[in-house]
């Protein structure tokens, strides 16, 4: 019994560290929609709120903000996603996803949307 | 969505009525006093209704006479329609006029489901290839040589023409001219097959400097014969060149838009995405998800890398 509390804040505790809270300071998720809109991620991506298109090429980011991986490889973490967002190549090599025609501002809008798709 | 579109057709007030050139302007006039008749002649019918329905009987015997039906029925709508159809034909009997020969020509081709785009000579003769985009000097007015390569397309420009219809085998004119440098949003207005909501075109209006510049830069080819680009390498095996073109090199197809300076253009995929290195990685790499039905096929076989490296070749072709 008296392993009891201990095993409970353990397990509480499991519940916190599997959703490391996503926040950026300064950045907009209705701006970074927006961003989103103007460059064409959708033609790649099917992104909740983004009508049309739903591009295939890219994997669908419904649920994006409760990912653990960004591309299944690099930590899902707010400064990986921003550089991530700006030139993919320069974290994995091989991706198919190219640099976009972003500033680091306007990436990390476009991260804080990103974190706002956590239902499944 | 069309308004998520680059340079669309939709936005407020609407561009059909918010002409930005004088062949648009007398629709736009049309327009109007096709509505305010209309309205007239709606007021005067439901007030007539009124009338045979709740009126005095005296009013109620006159609307049922004869008499009325010959002056309501047939004499007042002949002279009225006749009235308004010399005046409508008045006023844009000169938007369909052959080119005079200070006027700048422009075939404009319908195909299923974009638009081929040649600039002529005074002559006729083609000089410069391009697809979805016509571009056009401020102030100046243009004739557009509508014909199609397929089924009955129509060119709509909405704040520079009115719609005219590219019939195969035909070649109908179209005026258009722009008093402000911009972008104008353009739509086939006719029912063409599966994508027809998504051909879209954009008319550039460029200052007369710029718009002999940009006529400048596009007789040049982008592309060098060397092919020392990763992209150009990728570009051949992938057998793209099978269907398009790129001046200055040995791609040479004819059933798809000219690439030549395609990294230059406003939209891909006919005037439906922004253009840019990741557009145009997602529409070589899967476009019937972005256009079902359009002609050009997914490329599952290219790696990750080749994508980016095609992509970014015909990014560089401005």
């Amino acid at each position: 019994m008296r392993w009891a509390p201990l095993a409970a804040a353990l397990l509480a505790g499991c519940g916190e560290t599997a959703r490391p809270p996503r926040t950026i300071a300064g950045a907009d998720p209705a701006r970074g929609l927006a961003v989103i809109e103007r460059v064409g991620c959708a033609a790649c991506h099917a992104i909740p709120g983004v009508d049309w298109p739903e591009g295939r090429a890219g994997p669908a980011l419904k649920g994006f903000g409760a990912s653990p991986l960004i591309a299944g490889r690099l930590p899902n973490r707010p400064d990986v996603l921003t550089a991530w967002l700006i030139d993919p190549p320069s974290l994995a090599p091989d991706t198919a996803m190219p640099p976009s025609p972003i500033s680091e501002a306007e990436a990390r809008d476009i991260a804080a949307y990103l974190y706002t798709l956590d239902d499944r | 969505m069309i308004a998520d579109r680059p340079e669309g057709i939709a936005g407020w007030p609407p561009p059909a009525l918010d002409p930005a050139g004088p062949f648009a302007g007398p629709l736009n006039v049309l327009a109007w006093v096709l509505f305010a008749m209309g309205a007239v002649v709606l007021l005067v019918v439901v007030a007539a209704l009124g009338l045979a329905l709740f009126g005095p009987r005296r009013w109620r015997a006159r609307l049922g006479g004869e008499r009325l039906v010959w002056i309501g029925g047939l004499a007042f709508p002949v002279v009225v329609l006749s009235a308004l159809l010399i005046y409508g034909l008045g006023l844009t009997s000169h938007l369909t006029q052959e080119p005079g020969p200070d006027e700048m020509r422009v075939r404009v081709t319908g195909e299923m489901w974009w638009w081929r785009v040649a600039y002529l000579d005074d002559a006729g003769r083609e000089v410069l290839q391009d697809a979805n985009e016509v571009h056009i000097p401020v102030g100046r007015p243009v004739v557009l040589e509508l014909d199609s390569a397929d089924v009955i397309h129509s060119l709509w420009i909405p704040r520079l023409s009115g719609k005219v219809d590219m019939i195969p085998g035909r070649r109908n004119l179209m005026r258009v001219q722009a008093d402000a440098a911009g972008a104008y949003g353009g739509q086939c207005a006719e029912y063409c097959g599966g994508p027809h909501a998504l051909m879209g075109l954009v008319v550039v209006a460029h200052e007369p400097a710029d718009f002999t510049a940009w006529r400048a830069r596009q007789t040049v080819p982008a592309a060098t014969a060397g092919l020392p680009a990763p992209g150009a390498e990728v570009f051949g095996r992938a057998g793209c060149g099978a269907c398009h073109t790129v001046a200055g090199t040995a791609f040479n197809g004819l059933a798809g838009p000219d690439l030549s300076h395609v990294g230059s253009r406003r939209t891909l995929g006919a005037g439906i995405l922004p253009n840019n290195h990741g557009t145009m990685a997602g529409w070589i790499s899967d476009s019937q998800a972005i256009k079902p039905g359009n002609r050009m096929p997914a490329y599952p076989v290219l790696t990750g890398q080749e994508l980016r490296d095609v992509s970014a070749w015909l990014e560089s072709l401005k």
